[in-house]
């Protein structure tokens, strides 16, 4: 069989940069296949993506030696219309994937370009409305959309063109874990039913492999590092080396000091063999036990029987109570839409309760205005491009001070000071643009602390960053709460980041309140689960599958082993 | 954006136009009333405008807000024309009909009167057509009918993508703008000039540089779905012009040219009450 | 990364759309100049001056033409052509010289910037101490000394904007496309 994609001694550099972003790829991708092609931010997947579509080389424009070819036609001689028709392509972004004033004239979308007339086009529509599951959303427009639906409609919307390709760059980055399982549940069932070839780039591996995939590539520094089927990689190093995270069982079984062999089958947790390694899984869990108790600190906000509504009909937080401890590193979960930024909104004071309040040490917070609140509990938004307003790093730290009046002397001390406890320190000079995604969301974090709140709020802390960044910020993170004591409270569906960092758990579902426990148990009762559209992690069904009794307690030691060895 | 005009679903034979026939009777009407000062063209399209506005079944709470806005707006508005320029009345008109002295140098005369009455009315005309067009027309299918009537498919598609992304960078602008107060940014109303800009700004830029980020999105991936592939396009919501869209055309365009005749046929744009 | 700049077309349309709805978001956006109607230190009249230094004459004066077009309807039920058309045709002035001014490239700064004012000063001068007064006479016979008065206004307020912020999102989106390869950390 012909490959589909294939790329010969390839590299390539854009033109305004030095070095080739890609170097000498070498890559077979057959008819019908689904790849998952994986690596750490800037290794150069996204440019691969971008050769495969054709954005390379007739948007961004560069150098290109060796050979490839896509669908059997060289690129170079057609142009991104003729390579749209054999690859489509679903962005990261869904909001600005999605064109249409309405789903059914996004979808309609390509075919509207090529002239198809309309009567065709709305039974187009129709029929793949249907396949992708919006069929009773035609007439919505996109703002009354959740994450998951936009992106079956961007789905819809390129494969509407009978495309032999779907090329997903980075489909899970903006979903809840729920979600997501339905995202690559029917990537699958297109893989399957259509035989259309699936590329997916993603840097989250466990859930990506959810219903596995033929072969996964491996790029790191613009070269492929790996090329083989995911039991074969699993049982690898390369993804420690290339700083991508593995699945949570494998770490679990790698703690316990269990070997894993292809035999095993081990890239996926409903089809991993364990009966070599349940028992040396049981006893390091019975030597790393842990019992803790967590001691409290002093409350220092407190939500008493709130509601809140928009309209005075529809109640979007109902009964709310909640209290949370000087210190404490807090997670709020549950789906989009079920009020946690809404809650989050209250706190700082950008919405009023309809009834009920907020206390801050004790003390009601009505009477504060949005400035005063934010002087004690700073919010950091998940967009850090909507926060930053000055060129310079300096500048943009020192904004909140100088709009408050301080002497340009404390000004100085206090954000060179934040600066350095950040790690920004040797950049104060640079302009924002200079920075990496990651970079700056620490700028932003920086502008909050250096007004010394005694609470963070912080959006999605994480959100689109590889495991590598991940880390970086959530030890910083975690850095800051122990060595100033900042009290930090995220809004999160990341649920490793709830697992590993946080030592409670809101959940929140339809505006109540549903849960207010650990993240172990969270993340181990599927009902509660299930109504945070959250996923049960793989350490619950690794427990279960080694015998041990009590799986969220396997979850705590697991935790509490990881954060001893970091 | 509670207050603001938009489209709302319903079933009437105005809903039911295509939206460039809105469009083309709302310019035309608009060019008309722009043209003439004819009071009793003026009061003829008033009437007119008002019982299209009842056919649409807009009601008012859909347009209640915008219009007291518009009428205190205009108000303020004659106002100023009052006391900037108390004998405009009488350099259009030529008479001079004394009423009563208000204050200095500023008498009342008829003349003064009618003449802010037609301003009144110039006005007025206009309104309803704005709401007529606003609230029942389709935004989609607005986009696909201007391209019907020639205009060019990517201009058609770009007021298309306005009104697609107003909605999301009206919310990126509160989220922005919430954000920067709880910094300690305030939109106050006293605060000094120079510190009110810079304020603005703070809100300003983020909300600008990631919209053009935005740009370089949507134009990707317009390009990967075949936006300017060929020089036509179809439509999903296009409708054809149906029978009633020509009548609605023909007696606009028959209705302004008898306006204009009547209006012009003594040589001024005025109707003159005086002599 | 760079656009490849034949591709007329798409981006354009795009920047419109971005544009326009930009515009008419930052429509109620503004600082009343004094108590005179129609007249106040309109934010996006700023943002006006920058879309069109940025993409060029056809995109501003389009947005100018349906943003202002556009953001009147939807918000205050009426469109004054008088005002709509001045906004046109200063996008269409600013963005004639927007290869000038090469904020895309990262340059513009210094005589650039000086560059851009004299500009807007005078596209400012053509639309609303020209055009809006003798549209404003022509279409509802308004007084002359009130329509002319508020076109200074009008002016003034605009040019003070566009110096201020169509300048500085001006500077600060050219710093963060030009390159920064001559940058190093300190300690």
């Amino acid at each position: 069989m012909e490959p589909i994609i294939e790329f010969k001694n390839f590299s390539f550099k854009y033109r305004s940069q030095k070095e080739p972003t890609l170097k000498d790829i070498n890559l077979k991708i057959y008819p019908g296949e689904k790849v998952l092609i994986i690596g750490p931010s800037g290794s150069g997947k996204s440019t691969l993506a971008h050769c495969i579509n054709g954005l390379v080389p007739f948007s961004y424009s560069g150098e290109i030696t060796g050979e490839y070819t896509i669908a059997g036609k060289d690129p170079k001689k057609l142009d991104i219309f003729e390579l749209s028709k054999s690859v489509g392509t679903v962005l990261q972004d869904t909001d600005g994937q999605f064109i249409g004033l309405t789903v059914a004239e996004d979808l309609a979308f390509a075919l509207e370009n090529d002239e198809v007339p309309t009567k065709e086009l709305h039974e187009r529509v129709d029929k793949i409305a249907k396949e992708v599951d919006v069929k009773n959303l035609l007439e919505h427009a996109p703002t009354e959309l959740s994450g998951g639906q936009k992106q079956r409609v961007s789905m819809g919307g390129v494969m509407i063109s009978d495309v032999d390709i779907l090329l997903l760059d980075e489909p899970l980055a903006n979903l809840d874990p729920a979600t997501g399982k339905h995202t690559m549940e029917l990537i699958d069932e297109i893989n399957k039913s259509k035989g259309t070839t699936i590329v997916v780039i993603e840097h989250r591996l466990e859930d990506a492999l959810f219903r596995g995939a033929d072969r996964i590539v491996v790029v790191g520094d613009g070269k492929i590092v790996s090329d083989s089927t995911p039991d074969e990689l699993i049982c690898k190093d390369i993804l420690e080396e290339q700083g991508i995270r593995e699945p949570l069982y494998v770490t679990a079984i790698k703690h316990a000091g269990g070997k894993l062999t292809e035999e095993m089958t081990p890239s996926r947790i409903d089809t991993i063999d364990v009966s070599s390694v349940k028992e040396l899984v049981k006893s390091w869990h019975d030597k790393n036990a842990v019992f803790c108790e967590e001691e409290k600190g002093e409350t220092i906000l407190e939500g008493k029987d709130i509601y809140f509504s928009y309209d005075g009909k529809e109640k979007v937080l109902e009964n709310v109570n909640f209290s949370v401890s000087k210190g404490e590193m807090l997670a709020i979960v549950g789906k989009n839409g079920a009020g946690k930024s809404t809650l989050s909104s209250l706190i700082c004071g950008f919405n009023k309760p309809t009834s009920g309040e907020l206390l801050f040490r004790g003390k009601d917070m009505s009477d504060l205005s949005i400035a005063e609140r934010g002087e004690k509990i700073g919010l950091v938004m998940q967009n850090p491009n909507h926060m930053i307003s000055k060129p310079m790093i300096f500048d943009e730290v020192a904004l909140g001070l100088s709009i408050r009046g301080i002497p340009e002397k404390e000004i100085k001390e206090r954000v060179e000071k934040i600066l350095r406890v950040c790690g920004l320190y040797p950049f104060r000079n640079w302009p924002i643009s200079a920075l990496s995604f990651g970079q700056k969301k620490r700028v932003t974090i920086a502008s909050i602390l250096v007004m010394d709140p005694e609470i963070m709020i912080l959006d999605e802390p994480t959100a689109g960053q590889d495991y590598r960044h991940y880390t970086e910020i959530m030890n910083f993170l975690k850095d800051i709460n122990e060595k100033l004591g900042v009290t930090i409270i995220m809004i999160t569906h990341d649920m490793h980041l709830m697992l590993e960092y946080t030592k409670r758990a809101l959940v929140l579902a339809d505006g109540k309140i549903l849960a207010d426990t650990t993240p172990a148990r969270v993340l181990t009762d599927e009902t509660l689960s299930d109504k945070a559209y959250l996923k049960k992690t793989s350490l619950y069904d690794l427990a279960e599958m080694c015998d041990i009794e009590d799986p969220t307690a396997f979850c705590e030691t697991f935790i509490a082993f990881e954060q001893r060895e970091r | 954006m509670s207050r603001v005009l938009s489209y709302e679903e319903k079933n009437t034979w105005i809903h039911r136009l295509c939206g460039v026939t809105k469009l083309i009777f709302f310019l035309l009407w608009s060019l008309t009333s722009m043209l003439t000062y004819d009071t009793r063209v003026l009061l003829v399209m008033l009437v007119l405008s008002i019982v299209i506005l009842r056919a649409s079944k807009t009601e008012w709470r859909q347009i209640g807000t915008v219009f007291k806005f518009i009428l205190f707006f205009l108000f303020i508005n004659l106002i100023a024309i009052y006391v900037l320029a108390p004998n405009q009345g009488t350099l259009i008109y030529g008479t001079d009909t004394y009423v009563c002295h208000l204050f200095k140098g500023h008498d009342l005369n008829q003349e003064m009167i009618f003449y802010e009455i037609n301003v009144f009315l110039k006005y007025m005309t206009v309104v309803p057509t704005v709401f007529i067009f606003l609230v029942t027309t389709n935004p989609s299918e607005f986009a696909a009918s201007m391209n019907r009537v020639g205009i060019s498919y990517k201009i058609g598609y770009a007021i298309a993508i306005s009104l697609r992304y107003i909605p999301d960078i009206q919310s990126d602008f509160v989220k922005i703008k919430n954000a920067q107060q709880a910094r300690g940014i305030e939109m106050a109303k006293k605060a000094p000039f120079f510190q009110r800009i810079k304020h603005i700004c703070a809100i300003l830029f983020p909300l600008v540089f990631s919209s053009m980020d935005r740009i370089d999105v949507v134009s990707n991936a317009m390009e990967l779905r075949g936006f300017g592939k060929h020089k036509k396009r179809t439509w999903y919501m296009g409708k054809a012009l149906k029978k009633s869209d020509y009548i609605v055309v023909a007696f606009v365009v028959l209705f302004s040219a008898v306006a204009l005749f009547v209006t012009f046929r003594d040589g001024s744009r005025f109707y003159n009450p005086f002599i | 990364m760079e656009t490849k700049k034949s591709k007329f077309g798409i981006k354009e349309v795009v920047a419109i759309g971005i544009g326009t709805a930009l515009f008419v978001v930052l429509t109620e956006v503004a600082i009343p100049l004094g108590f005179i109607p129609n007249t106040a230190l309109q934010v996006r009249a700023g943002m006006l001056a920058f879309i069109a230094a940025l993409f060029g004459p056809i995109v501003g004066g389009v947005v100018g033409l349906l943003g202002h077009a556009l953001g009147d309807a939807v918000f205050y039920g009426s469109v004054w052509w008088s005002w709509v058309i001045p906004d046109a045709v200063f996008g269409i002035a600013v963005g004639l010289f927007a290869k000038k001014f090469a904020i895309n490239d990262g340059g513009f700064d210094g005589k650039k910037i000086a560059l851009f004012n004299v500009v807007q000063v005078v596209a400012n001068a053509v639309a609303w101490i020209l055009c809006a007064p003798v549209l404003d006479i022509v279409i509802y016979k308004e007084p002359a000394n009130k329509v002319f008065l508020q076109g200074i206004w009008a002016f003034i307020g605009d040019v003070i904007i566009c110096a201020i912020i169509g300048s500085l999102l001006g500077f600060g989106y050219s710093k963060i496309k030009g390159s920064s390869s001559s940058l190093s950390k300190e300690d």
